[in-house]
């Protein structure tokens, strides 16, 4: 035992262990896995959530001074700072915060006041600001020079040539919009319009213009029409080039100054830094997009291999889930291990799968549904494991080989990869292991409990891998098939090679899968995903949010603090925390400030003159309130506000970070005065503002009717197109739907229920939109044998079956002609031991009149000299050969049925025009050389073997004749009776239960040698260029050889011209003398007996009922191997000139042998139960099981092509005409399939009588005819000539 | 194929030759159309990964340039492409040894998989220097050969389809059709044949598979 064998023992035995241990317990290994993958996971919660939002950081105004460009100097402090934060930011962003109100509201005020006098000084803002100059000791600094000098525009941005900055500071404001220019303002007839000209008519994630000039999301803006709240807030953003913190301060404070806000509690204490990852292009994404469909792709082939289990979808899923976990865990244990991924985690994850695969998951489940159904489960895992634990060890031993290669690249992306790969090959093992094996083993024992529900009534047995519904197919379709008899489908194959070449395949393929839906609802999925993820109110946004709020340096930045009171010298402190408190009308009496309050209350008093006036202001008075969340409010905007910004100037912002200075807050409180000066322009509207409240219905109304264009901008386009989404998205589901229902009129998911005849396994191609033209096949039928058909054999030119009893009949294959009928043992013993080679016998069939008497009369003795001639016979009646009778037969057989002659049917043996070999009379002749010639000694016989070949018993005939005329009853002679037969030439061979070869003259009848040896009955025989070879109950294999004494030039072709047909195999001609003797005999070629004998290509393949198969030379007979590896006994077995060896056993499995090493080559799980017949064409396995299903096997890849399930009892009833075309039989009927695609061809009905027999046998000759064994009849079906073409 | 040819063979009697002829060069075109269209897709998406890392020059807007100005290779890989897919199951048969090995989709996926994963990393990872990254890649490919053909003619053409490959992208970049940032091997990057290698390999194999159908 070499090193490699006890490892390999070692192994498997560990497998084994460790499977019984995973079947044992599974819910404990399930839990304690699932643990393991979340304890292995839990560092990941550390990493940040995957996404390319901004990142923050906030550090205080105080001493800030920019951080600097090298990296080591700071190494100190790096513990806190994100590593991004290094060198200058790309610019300062100032963001000047003006919220202005017209105080008091006045009711003669039109809408439109809201927002244009406090939109109007928002020019004389920007000029106070454009010529704020700092004046100190060291010189004066104007704006120009500290501010972001911009240049041109991107050239794609010529619409906003007027609206953005160029050439000078980056100076937003809303007056942009008119160019700074408050001419223009004052000109403009539609503010709103105006502003609102620029926004994109469709759903847009990134910053708008408005938003830009704006600085706040719209919807704080106030610009709206019909805001109750009527205050307008806008900022003027300065973006600064440096940081110069007394410019800064000394703009502060003019502001402030000039425009005080007094109930401001703002912080103004932080900077924020923002870091901006790197924006995922298009052309990032498309690749990224390939690979994972690539993966998907992978992911669906592999785990559609995935057979014989009870939830196909169960164990996908768990496949997948042990590939994933593991790459999760391996991480996570990176992590852990203080690695942290540097790579794109996106982009390697694919290849990741990839390489570690979801082969080994597939080859497990694959051998663990192999093994052998009968075992216990926990014993079938660890069988399965075991099996497959070498090849799961060396593979994975190659992987890791192959990654450690590269990971000595020493490239350091290649090296993480590896690593990741290491670890997650390791962690997937170990789910493979414990994960996987115990759901494997749970499914398994889901699929037996389910199988033993089925078997409860055998017919329903099905065959597992069978999802449910197609189970409920076949049932209907049996409960159908009655209802159908008798009809003939046809589908020519011609018009079938036309309709079915592989381009359709390709189609039909993709319609089976229906990959085009899915792919459009994966492509509907993940655009929603996609929209969800990047919209700027959606998830990313959020998870942006979140992600800087769990970060602890982002929570700097949003301390809730509480105002202090000092500050607000009239406020209430609670009114800080809400913007527009509900009470505000209330708080407004409050809140206003001393100085301006009398400004505010005069006019008022003064326009209203009425005590009244508080009634006439409906809305809440507006009141300026500064809160934290102003502060914070570019916050709200879209993330890619800044970024959109600075890429109009060809700036990017992309890994790099900028800066925001805390806003300096405006208030701008405007008379109504002001208001109404301005108000004096004539191309207003006319209508009174809804909330004026002369007349709240009234102003509702008009609110409906004024032009809704702008109502609720933002909002509302985004709700139209949802709209309009949805109903265009119903529109295309009804298109596709129609469409659908256009070029896929039938409804393929149920073919099988519409034809009634389609038993069809997996690859459903058929059904596609016609029905198959009806002809009429009537096949020949041979009638003659009284009891059940047990043998049958043929050369092609000759059929030759047995019966029961013990009665042989040669049909000639062609016209389905009786030549020939051996009679029962008993009369053929004796007769054949006095054979003289020259003469023949042949059974006389009484006529129908003749017959009583000639019964009872001596028989008529004739001796024939030289070939029979056939006018000798002329004189008899053509009816006579319509009884089907042998000696004894004759009492019981009353007329009755020679009377019934059938036209279609042949029956008995009828045609005297037939060939020479015919004569009636040599029966009679026999029983005539029984009594007269019986002594005379052969004179040819000359036994050149040991072996004595013939013998006479006399006395055991003649009784048995006389025993047998009276007796009725058919009871098979047990100790004669035929158990094998083989033809080939003109010479049958027959074995007998007795242990007696006979070797039998087809055409003549006569028996021309035997060989009674050995006593153990004769289970299996082949008969192969002049051998023999038997196999014995007793489990030993004798040899024979089969010599003529007359040399070979006495070969001579059969046929004569009276035969269309030539045939060509060789004839033992009648004169010579063949001697059969034992070569060689293996007395214990196996422990049981011998259930399988199959020769070719000069070998002799025994199966045993003792599991094992065994192979012999046939030259020498000497054994080659024996082969082990079934479980069960052996029932089939095949072998052909091409050394193909295959067998299937009582397990239900199939093997596969290399004749030439011995070696099994592949193991397949079948059939529940028996396999009971076995063949091969090039490029499949056909077997058939006792569970009655016919399984098509690719024979290179082992992989189930498809099923058929066939008839109960005609189960093994299958035959293989050409490599494309299978028949089969039924309830009455033969089928031809075509065996690439797996499709019905034709379905033949053979007769109203045989309707209710099952075709027990089929077998091909070569003429491509069928014969079928329907009970004690024959029939012989010609292949339409139509199906010989199929290519 | 064995069958296809039998059914040649037959003395051409009627419609059933006919149709089997027809349905063979009309099976054979579709293959070629399928291939062709899998080699534009990759070539599309590989060149994006080039592009994306400046390995090729090509006139400046990245997107536009794709389908615009340098139009003409998706179309020639898809060409080529349809070739090799093609070639393979043809020589396969000539030479009597139909390929058996791990003819399943999902290790056709498998391959397309590793191939773009080759490609990624010509593209994306950051070697030290270029014979470094050659011999990686040249490792990578025979890998990818060594794990899912393994066939001896499979190996041939694929050396044969890199050494073409390389030598008309030699001539195409001296006639100065397009240019390659830093060529290291005359005037293209030495990794080019390996890619070119995997590819043919890649191809080969989904090629057939489409056989199989």
């Amino acid at each position: 035992m070499t090193l490699t064998e006890r490892l390999r023992d070692k192994i498997s035995r560990a497998f084994y262990s460790h499977g019984l241990f995973c079947a044992s317990y599974p819910i404990p290994i399930i839990l304690f896995t699932g643990f393991c993958i979340l304890a292995c996971c839990y560092p990941l919660l550390k990493l940040p959530l995957p996404g390319t939002g901004p990142v923050e950081y906030t550090t205080p105004v105080k001493d800030y001074s920019p951080p600097l460009s090298d990296p080591d100097r700071q190494q100190k402090d790096r513990s806190e700072q994100p590593d991004w934060y290094v060198g200058a930011p790309v610019a300062y962003i100032q963001q000047i915060f003006v919220k202005s109100t017209v105080s008091p509201w006045h009711k003669n005020l039109l809408t439109v006041d809201v927002f244009r006098s406090p939109l109007s000084r928002v020019f004389q803002l920007v000029e106070e600001i454009r010529n704020h100059v700092l004046r100190d000791s060291s010189g004066t600094k104007s704006l120009e020079e500290v501010c972001l000098q911009v240049t041109d525009l991107l050239p794609g941005l010529k619409k906003l040539r007027n609206l953005l900055p160029e050439h000078g500071c980056l100076l937003l404001s809303p007056g942009n919009f008119w160019q700074n220019d408050q001419e223009r303002f004052s000109a403009d007839p539609d503010i709103i319009r105006t502003i609102h000209q620029h926004e994109p008519k469709t759903l847009q994630t990134s910053a708008t213009l408005k938003d830009l000039l704006f600085g706040v999301p719209g919807k704080y803006s106030g610009m709206n029409l019909y805001t109750r709240k009527r205050m307008v807030s806008y900022t003027i953003t300065l973006v600064f080039q440096n940081y110069h913190s007394r410019y800064l301060n000394s703009l502060r404070a003019r502001l402030k100054l000039l425009h005080p806000s007094p109930n401001c509690s703002l912080q103004e204490e932080n900077l924020v830094h923002v870091h901006f990852k790197e924006e995922i292009g298009i052309a990032e994404l498309i690749p990224l997009v390939t690979t994972y469909i690539i993966l998907f792709a992978y992911i669906y082939f592999s785990t559609r291999k995935i057979d014989m289990v009870k939830s196909k979808w169960g164990l996908a899923l768990a496949a997948v889930v042990t590939v994933l976990s593991s790459l999760l865990m391996s991480v996570g244990l990176c992590t852990l291990f203080g690695l942290t991924p540097t790579l794109n985690g996106g982009e390697i994850f694919p290849y990741l799968v990839v390489v570690i695969g979801l082969e080994n998951v597939l080859v497990l489940t694959k051998s663990v549904v192999s093994t052998p159904v009968d075992l216990e489960v926990k014993l079938r895992i660890a069988q399965g494991l075991s099996n497959e634990s070498w090849s799961i060890m060396k593979n994975m031993a190659t992987e890791l080989g192959i990654i450690l290669i590269g990971y000595f690249t020493l490239v350091p992306a290649i090296q993480e990869f590896c690593l990741f790969a290491v670890v997650g090959l390791v962690s997937d093992f170990f789910l493979q292991m414990l994960f996987f094996t115990t759901v494997l083993s749970i499914d398994i024992r889901r699929m037996e409990l389910a199988d033993l529900n089925k078997r409860l009534p055998p017919e329903v047995c099905l065959h597992p891998a069978k999802p449910a519904g197609r189970g409920h197919r076949y049932e209907r379709q049996l409960a159908m098939r009655p209802s159908t008899p008798h009809t003939i489908t046809l589908q020519p194959s011609s018009f079938r090679n036309l309709r079915l070449p592989k381009r359709l395949r390709v189609i039909y393929f993709l319609a089976r899968t229906r990959l085009a839906q899915r792919l459009i609802m994966v492509g509907t999925v993940i655009w929603i995903g996609i929209l969800v993820y990047t919209d700027p109110a959606g998830l990313r946004t959020y998870l942006t949010a979140q992600v800087t709020e769990q970060s602890p340096l982002g929570e700097a930045g949003l301390p809730p603090m509480p105002v202090p009171g000092g500050v607000l010298p009239a406020g209430d402190p609670k009114s800080t925390f809400s913007i527009f408190p509900p009470d505000a009308s209330k708080l407004a009496e409050n809140q206003t400030l001393p100085w301006e309050s009398p400004e505010v209350q005069e006019p008022q008093d003064h326009l209203e003159g009425a005590p009244h006036s508080s009634l006439l202001d409906t809305g809440p008075a507006p009141e300026v309130t500064w809160g934290p969340e102003d502060e914070e409010l570019w916050r709200k905007l879209s993330f890619r506000h800044w970024p959109s910004l600075f890429s109009y100037y060809n700036i990017t912002l992309a890994k790099r970070y900028i800066s925001l200075l805390p806003v300096i807050p405006v208030t701008l409180y405007l008379n109504p005065q002001e208001v109404q000066h301005q108000q004096e322009a004539p191309h207003y509207w006319p209508h009174k503002p809804p909330s004026s409240g002369t007349s709240q219905g009234e102003g509702q109304g008009k609110a409906f009717e004024s032009p809704n264009r702008t109502h609720g901008h933002g909002d509302v386009t985004l709700y139209k197109v949802a709209a309009l989404g949805l109903a265009s998205g119903i529109l295309l589901v009804l298109l596709l739907f129609c469409l659908y229902r256009v070029f896929c009129p039938k409804n393929y998911g149920q073919h099988g229920s519409s034809h009634g005849r389609r038993k069809r396994g997996d690859l459903p191609c058929d059904d596609y939109g016609y029905s198959p033209p009806e002809t009429e096949i009537i096949p020949l039928v041979l009638r003659g044998h009284l009891m059940d058909i047990e043998c049958l054999a043929s050369d092609g030119m000759l059929l030759v079956s047995c019966c029961l009893v013990g009665q042989i009949r040669v049909w000639d294959a062609q016209t389905g002609d009786c030549l020939t009928l051996i009679p029962k043992q008993g009369l053929r013993r004796d007769s054949g031991g006095v054979f003289d080679s020259q003469e023949s016998w042949e059974q006389l069939s009484d006529g129908g009149k003749g017959s009583p008497e000639e019964l009872g009369d001596t028989p008529q003795l004739r001796r024939l000299l030289g070939p029979p001639q056939p006018p000798l016979f002329g004189d008899q009646p053509d009816l006579t050969c319509l009884i089907d009778t042998n000696f004894s037969e004759q009492t019981q057989i009353p007329p009755l049925e020679s009377s019934q002659p059938e036209p279609r049917h042949r029956t008995g043996c009828r045609q005297p025009h037939d060939p020479p070999g015919y004569d009636f009379s040599r029966l009679v002749q026999r029983v005539y050389q029984e009594e007269r010639l019986n002594p005379a000694p052969l004179p040819a016989l000359g036994p050149p073997s040991p072996v004595p070949s013939f013998h006479c018993p006399e006395d055991e005939a003649c009784s048995h004749r006389e025993k047998g005329s009276p007796i009725p009853t058919w009871t098979p002679d047990t100790e004669s009776s035929v158990w094998s037969l083989d033809l080939q030439g003109n010479l049958i061979v027959a074995g007998r239960s007795n242990g007696r070869l006979e070797v039998w003259d087809a055409i003549e009848g006569t028996l021309r040698c035997s060989n009674d040896e050995v006593t153990s009955g004769i289970t299996a025989l082949v008969f192969l260029n002049k051998r023999i070879v038997t196999a014995r109950l007793s489990g030993s294999l004798d040899f024979f050889s089969l010599e003529t004494l007359t040399v070979l030039s006495h070969l001579q072709f059969r046929g004569t011209p009276g035969r269309g047909s030539a045939p060509s195999s060789p004839v033992y001609s009648n004169s010579d003398t063949i001697i059969c003797h034992l070569t060689h005999t293996v007395s214990c070629a196996h422990q049981k007996p011998i259930t399988a004998l199959k020769a070719a290509a000069g070998r002799v393949v025994t199966g045993s009922q003792d599991h094992t198969l065994r192979v012999y030379r046939l030259e020498d007979s000497c054994c080659l191997f024996t082969l082990q590896g079934h479980s069960g006994a052996i029932t089939a077995v095949y072998i052909d000139q091409t050394m193909v060896l295959a067998s299937g056993g009582q397990d239900g499995a199939i093997c596969l042998w290399d004749v030439l090493t011995g070696s099994r080559v592949s193991h397949m799980f079948a059939h529940r139960g028996d396999v009971t017949s076995l063949t091969c064409t090039t490029s499949c396995i056909i077997s058939s099981g006792l569970d009655d299903l016919i399984s098509i096997w690719d024979r290179s890849t082992n992989i189930k092509l498809y099923s058929i399930q066939q008839d109960m009892g005609c189960g093994s009833s299958l035959g293989v005409i050409s490599d494309n075309l299978l028949v089969t039989g039924g309830q009455g009927c033969v089928s031809f399939w075509d065996l690439n695609y797996g499709d019905l061809l034709q379905t033949v009905y053979l007769g109203k009588s045989s309707e209710a027999q099952p075709a027990r046998q089929i077998l091909v000759l070569d003429n491509a005819a069928v014969v079928c064994n329907f009970g004690s009849e024959l029939s012989l079906v010609y292949v339409p000539s139509v199906l010989e073409k199929l290519d | 194929m064995a069958e296809r040819e039998t059914a040649s063979s037959v003395p051409p009697k009627c419609g059933p030759y006919i149709s089997s002829v027809t349905s063979r060069s009309m099976n054979l075109m579709i293959r070629g159309v399928v291939l062709f269209l899998i080699g534009v897709f990759l070539a599309l998406v590989l060149n994006l990964l080039q592009i994306q890392r400046n390995v090729t020059l090509f006139p400046p807007d990245v997107i536009a340039s794709i389908f615009s100005s340098a139009w003409w290779v998706p179309p020639c890989c898809g060409t080529a492409s349809a070739v090799i897919g093609l070639l393979y199951p043809c020589i396969d048969r000539h030479l009597g040894e139909p390929h058996k090995f791990k003819r399943e989709w999902s290790s056709v996926m498998r391959c397309v998989a590793v191939f773009v994963g080759i490609n990624h990393a010509s593209a994306k990872v950051d070697f030290d220097n270029n014979i470094q990254l050659s011999l990686t890649l040249a490792a990578l490919s025979i890998g990818l050969w060594w794990t899912f053909d393994r066939s001896r003619s499979g190996f041939g053409l694929g050396v044969g389809i890199a050494f073409l490959a390389t030598l008309v992208t030699q001539l195409l970049v001296y006639n100065g059709v397009y240019q390659y940032t830093s060529p290291d091997f005359l005037y293209v990057r030495s990794w080019l044949p390996c890619i070119f290698f995997a590819g043919g390999i890649t191809m080969g194999n989904i090629g057939r598979q489409l056989a199989m159908i």
